[in-house]
């Protein structure tokens, strides 16, 4: 996060000479990015207010019960409700907790969560008040450097919540949160630089018209994987959201906070979300362009303008409801698994994927020999060897792990007679599922007299 | 518009009011009747833990990760002008970035063998 920080400059310098951003911000003066500071602010906030109701009620019909639909129209007001109460509410601070720190953590995180969201593109060029400007409020050649900068720097208030409550729970998941948020802070930045390596760029306005023709979630559909999975990571949402488990911490890095400055981190998490999943939508689903079937309407007259504002909004709405179905599917996972899937999964086959879509990308340059033609089109050799290999080494992976589990297996489950005798052990035990019970014989001990005397009548 | 970052502080010192603006209000405007078991640190109801001094110890996976998230960090932020610059860079940094890569992978590697990625 703070090495992150440090290094733009390093960056901006490469950077600077070879791309620089495609949005125009010549006919924008400041009092229009002063306005659309404002309108971004005031879509950030009303998206916060609705998801927290879309996710109770979507929650709510997954577990079959209404959800929250007593304040405004279908419960619409019901987090504006919770706003409001939370407001009356008493604000203690714990007399162990550091006075000014505990105050600075959850403005770290309120002030921070909305930053992200100046370099996002939300739509083309639009006319606004007379200028045409496009709409996003500014771009740098490092914008999503920039992104992971300020998520870095938003990492520090929950460390510092927890650490400030003067409280074990807190201290303990306030470290839990940052631990879990660096490392899938890796793997989530190495998921870009396969986006970064197609766009040539890392400036939000390049990367969105460097999709123009093919989103990147094809190409670079590894990164799309592994991004959703940090994102949901970087979040602190189920299943990953062991900050907070309530389980074992209490509520964690914010057991002791209440009143305004606990709805500020649940205000932090939810912009956030809103954060990572508009990067996804930028790096990998076109940004704000239409999808592929609607863009070629009408010589593209969804694509342009206003129109942009709906698809982008349409698109980070789907991550939302992804967040929210993850969170009504899947249990919590063990913080162990959680760490060992991100160190010793997600971080070498990510680099793996990079240096892959660097190869591809090489052979599409044409650095590494010629092209060879396969059903009318033209591939580069090299990448045909690449997929050759690739599938060989997937087939004997495959091979190797059925092989593997099958050995567990038989381990795990050694070969069970399907009849037993339930009196073998000396008191009589229940049949496993599939199995039957074998008839007592006459020469089997007997433990009471009756079925001795029945089978005696019998026979 | 010269400078792209002015926007950018724009926004930054529109969200940091809103904050400061609730978290003041709620001071304000919310009741006030504290006692001292309400200043306690919450644990479930049992008496508090005396708080260790310093802020007590924490395990040293923490800081492990921590040291490790700045190794692969660096790689990542070195990885990213190689990805920008890549088509202009040629086959060079190609090569230049594999061996890299490779370099970062064989401490990846050590730590892995002596389980510095283990959490029991």
């Amino acid at each position: 996060m703070s090495t992150i920080a440090a290094l733009p400059g390093l960056v901006s310098l490469v950077a600077e000479g070879t791309d620089n951003p495609r949005a125009d911000f010549s006919d924008t003066p400041l009092w229009l990015s002063l306005v659309k500071a404002l309108i971004i602010f005031v879509y950030l906030l009303v998206s916060t207010l609705l998801v927290i109701w879309f996710e109770r009620r979507v929650i709510g019909r997954m577990q079959q019960r209404p959800g929250p639909n007593r304040n405004g129209p279908f419960g619409l007001l019901q987090t504006l409700a919770d706003g409001m109460k939370s407001m009356l509410k008493e604000d203690v601070r714990p007399k162990a907790a550091d006075a000014f720190v505990f105050t600075l953590a959850p403005l770290i995180t309120a002030t921070m969560c909305f930053v992200s969201f100046s370099i996002m593109p939300l739509a083309g060029e639009v006319s606004m008040f007379g200028h045409t400007t496009p709409f996003q409020l500014t771009d740098t050649p490092i914008a999503v450097l920039l992104v992971l900068a300020v998520a870095g720097v938003g990492i520090y208030g929950v460390v510092l919540a927890g650490w400030s409550s003067g409280s074990p729970y807190p201290l303990m998941g306030g470290l839990r949160a940052s631990a879990q948020m660096i490392s899938y802070e890796i793997a989530m930045g190495l998921s870009l630089v396969a986006v970064f390596l197609y766009a040539g760029s890392m400036s939000t306005s390049q990367i969105v018209s460097a999709q123009s023709g093919l989103w990147f979630v094809v190409p670079a559909f590894f990164s799309f994987f592994v991004y959703v999975i940090t994102m949901v990571g970087e979040t602190n949402r189920l299943p990953f959201d062991l900050a907070e488990g309530e389980g074992e911490l209490t509520g964690g890095f914010h057991t002791e906070y209440g009143s305004m400055r606990f709805a500020m981190f649940f205000l932090g998490e939810y912009i956030n979300m809103f954060t990572v999943a508009a990067l996804a939508t930028t790096m990998f689903l076109g940004g704000w362009q239409a999808p592929p079937g609607i863009a070629a309407i009408n010589d593209g007259m969804f694509n342009e303008g206003w129109w942009g504002l709906l698809w982008f909004t349409a698109k980070l709405w789907m991550f939302m409801f992804v967040f929210v179905w993850l969170r009504g599917s899947l249990p919590r996972v063990r913080y162990d698994q959680f760490m060992r899937f991100g160190w010793k999964f997600l971080i070498p086959a990510t680099l793996a994927w990079v240096v892959l879509v660097a190869f591809f990308r090489a052979g599409q340059n044409g650095w590494l020999g010629g092209t060879v033609d396969v059903a009318g089109r033209s591939f580069p050799v090299v990448s045909l060897a690449l997929v050759g290999i690739i599938a060989a080494l997937a087939l004997a992976g495959g091979w190797m792990w059925d092989a593997r589990v099958e050995r567990r297996e038989a381990r795990l489950h050694p070969h069970v007679p399907d009849e037993i005798d339930p009196y073998a052990g000396g008191h009589p035990v229940p049949p496993m599922p599939g199995q039957r019970l074998r008839e007592p014989s006459l020469t089997a001990p007997a433990l009471t007299s009756r079925p001795d005397t029945e089978e005696a009548t019998r026979g | 518009m010269s400078n792209p970052y002015v926007p950018l502080l724009i926004l930054l010192a529109l969200g940091f009011g809103f904050a400061a603006l609730s978290v003041g209000t709620s001071l304000v405007v919310g009741p006030k009747r504290y006692n001292r078991a309400k200043l306690e640190a919450y644990e479930c109801g049992i008496q508090p833990t005396p708080r260790a001094q310093g802020g007590g110890r924490v395990p040293i996976k923490y800081f492990l990760t921590a040291m490790l998230f700045i190794i692969f960090d660096i790689e990542s932020v070195f990885l990213y002008p190689f990805a920008v610059a890549f088509d202009q860079l040629g086959l060079f940094a190609l090569v230049e970035m594999v061996l890299f890569i490779v370099t970062v992978f064989v401490a990846y590697a050590y730590v892995w063998k002596r389980g510095g990625l283990e959490w029991d």
